[in-house]
């Protein structure tokens, strides 16, 4: 059995790491891209600078990330979004090839030939993609592996509200639920798909509560963004998958402190919105949770804040400091030899 | 002195391919196959027949009408490193599930700078010619071929059929295995059997890709074909033959990759080429080959413009008339190789 409170403290020390990771990647981003470094004409330029792109942050989603993977081993697999620094951070991806991968360095994680949307770690069994929706099958896919080999591992698909209107969401919970598949599917719902609201694109108030029943398994809704209800939630999933006896839908409010990407003008967000949502941040409520209840002290939380940004600084240096790939790599990695 | 025969063992196409699939399953307890109507009924059209009773539902899988997912799933399970075999009924089906094959399977190697693999293999019936209409007949090859990370497979005869099924099932990199309709040799569906290699050795045997086979050697004119159009392109050569024109019948057994240097040296030699695909002429293999020559008039010698056939710009039609005229046929290839005889280049 784990110790709760170190479990705790683990969740609290992960969350407020892809915290300075987003806030740190959200400024590095714009280094070269606005003017009058760029075009003429051109008011900011995605394709310039150290970070080029697209990016998409998950600020505000953390504890989503915090509370699934608190139960995972190594050998559980995470199957994410082009929204999924969070998890991947959570799930132990190396964090200085991560970032090496968003500068498209050759010491990334893919060399370089996957950048931010991208992410693939086998050795932490982490994986994502640019599409939306596109990697909830692959969890089912690696539960339907494990399932065949008796292994007992479970595979999480990490997904926004928006996913949850593709045909590939539905697909796969009718495949987890008919196969009694061993996979959680954690549905974000930060409110928005690109611009529009849930409430302009969803059918329904709550995937989880209803949803799930259409395919067979438990949905839970989630309505507070707090990872210790993320927590339990995912504790029964898990076991639940491990014994064999299925999947589950749950879903949890969670916050996008950013735009859809960086650069976004969010025309479409009400006024007030962000200044409201952060009032709710979850980063200093848990802090404020630990030391009520004597898991931690305001000392232990400026130093998870002062290891955080050393470890972050120390990412984005091994980045920065990398090579670009030989352009001799361009046409290699199309096939496996 | 005495000569020995080795006995044929003669097997039809879909025979040869489950054959294959089987002796894989046999040999490597990562291979699992999964698609619609697979299980008990052994496919539509007989491509697992056989196996679920061998193999049982947990390795031959029934799945839902759900492409998306279980294409999704392939990769999920090709990537904790199982070797799934994933068939569409139809390849025309692919339009469901194509985000799936080109977004995600087709570039998670490349995209990952080859930390994740792809070993599986996506198979599908394809092909016209019994009035199936213009969403159950499309051949689609070269769609598979135009995207980088995929291999493209289409066999001609059941001794291929094996070999490359074993191939295909052996590669660490997504296979798109495609069987037309028309060569399976089915009790149900008409076929065209020119016998190029009805020969099909018990024992598992591996075709290496990218290799072309040369059906039939000739002197006047290369005549190129995929799947059901080297069938139809041997008859084409028995004809010709009568006719007093020699033609080379090449079957390049694998679009990607592809045997350029086979090719090359086919037209060099006889200076004259006919391409014959049943797949869309716009766009296509054809083209892709007429450009190949093009690229190397310094090693090719033309004695004639290159002749394309294929499906010209229209969807397969239902009326029977209509779909035989659209679907390039035997006498089309002989009009055609006696065309290029009597034509010549400036």
């Amino acid at each position: 059995m784990f110790d709760i409170n170190d479990k705790k403290r683990w969740m609290y020390e992960t969350m407020v790491l892809i915290r300075e990771y987003e806030d740190f990647l959200a400024m590095a981003y714009f280094e070269d891209k606005l003017p009058p470094k760029i075009q003429k004409g051109l008011a900011f330029d995605i394709g310039a600078g150290p970070v080029p792109g697209e990016m998409h942050l998950s600020a505000g989603q953390e504890a989503a990330a915090v509370g699934v993977c608190a139960h995972l081993t190594k050998d559980d697999s995470v199957w994410g979004s082009h929204r999924s620094h969070h998890f991947a951070i959570a799930k132990g991806i190396d964090l200085d090839r991560m970032t090496a991968e968003i500068y498209g360095k050759v010491t990334g994680l893919c060399r370089g030939k996957g950048g931010h949307m991208h992410l693939f770690d086998p050795d932490v069994h982490y994986a994502c993609t640019g599409i939306v929706g596109g990697g909830i099958p692959h969890a089912c896919g690696a539960a339907l592996a494990a399932k065949m080999r008796g292994e007992n591992t479970v595979a999480i698909a990490e997904f926004g509200d928006g996913a949850a209107n593709e045909g590939s969401f539905h697909e796969s919970l009718n495949y987890a639920g008919l196969w009694k598949l061993p996979v959680v599917f954690i549905c974000q719902d930060n409110n928005y798909g690109i611009s529009v609201a849930k409430s302009d694109s969803t059918a329904v108030e709550s995937n989880a509560l209803s949803r799930a029943a259409g395919y067979n398994m438990p949905g839970i809704q989630i309505d507070e963004n707090d990872p210790f209800a993320m927590f339990e939630a995912v504790g029964e999933a898990v076991a639940r998958a491990r014994r064999g006896e299925g999947p589950t839908l749950i879903e949890m409010k969670v916050f996008r402190y950013y735009g859809h990407f960086q650069g976004d003008p969010e025309t479409y967000r009400p006024k007030g919105e962000i200044e409201m949502l952060r009032m709710q941040d979850p980063i200093p409520k848990t802090a404020e949770k630990l030391i009520a209840q004597g898991i931690i002290t305001s000392e232990q939380v400026n130093e998870i804040a002062v290891k955080a940004k050393e470890r972050v600084k120390q990412a984005f240096t091994f980045a920065k400091e990398s090579a670009y790939p030989d352009v001799s790599e361009t046409f290699k990695h199309v096939f496996s030899d | 002195m005495t000569t020995v025969v080795e006995k044929q063992r003669k097997k039809a196409f879909f025979q040869a391919m489950i054959e294959g699939v089987s002796q894989e399953m046999e040999r490597d307890e990562r291979v699992f196959y999964m698609g619609q109507d697979v299980g008990k009924m052994g496919g539509v059209f007989q491509s697992t027949v056989g196996l679920h009773q061998k193999f049982g539902p947990e390795r031959i899988i029934d799945t839902p009408i759900s492409e998306t997912g279980m294409m999704g799933m392939a990769l999920g399970a090709a990537a904790e490193g199982m070797r799934p075999i994933a068939e569409l009924m139809f390849v025309d089906f692919m339009g469901v599930c194509f985000d799936q094959i080109m977004n995600e399977i087709a570039k998670v190697h490349y995209m990952s700078g080859g930390a994740v693999k792809q070993p599986l293999v996506i198979t599908a019936s394809m092909g016209g010619g019994f009035s199936d209409a213009a969403q159950h007949s499309q051949c689609l090859h070269s769609l598979f071929a135009h995207v980088p990370g995929l291999k493209v497979v289409v066999p001609s005869n059941p001794h291929d059929a094996k070999g490359l099924m074993i191939s295909a099932i052996r590669d660490d990199n997504p296979v798109v295995y495609l069987f037309h309709k028309g060569i399976l040799g089915l009790p149900i569906i008409g076929f065209v059997d020119a016998d190029i290699d009805n020969n099909v050795p018990e024992e598992p045997y591996a075709i290496p890709f990218g290799e072309a086979r040369i059906v039939r050697e000739g002197q006047d004119v290369t005549i190129i074909g995929l799947s059901q159009t080297v069938q139809k392109s041997a008859l084409a050569a028995e004809i010709l033959a009568e006719q007093g024109i020699d033609a080379e019948v090449l079957d390049p057994r694998t679009l990607v990759p592809l045997d350029t240097d086979a090719i090359i040296k086919s037209v060099a030699k006889t200076g004259r080429l006919i391409v014959v695909d049943e797949d869309y002429l716009n766009y296509g293999f054809t083209g892709e080959l007429s450009a190949l020559i093009a690229e190397n008039l310094d090693k090719v010698k033309l004695k004639s413009a290159i002749k394309r056939l294929g499906v010209a710009g229209v969807s397969i039609p239902f009326s029977r008339p209509l779909e035989q005229t659209a679907i390039p046929q035997v006498d089309d290839i002989v009009l055609a190789a006696k065309e290029v005889m009597n034509a010549s280049v400036l």
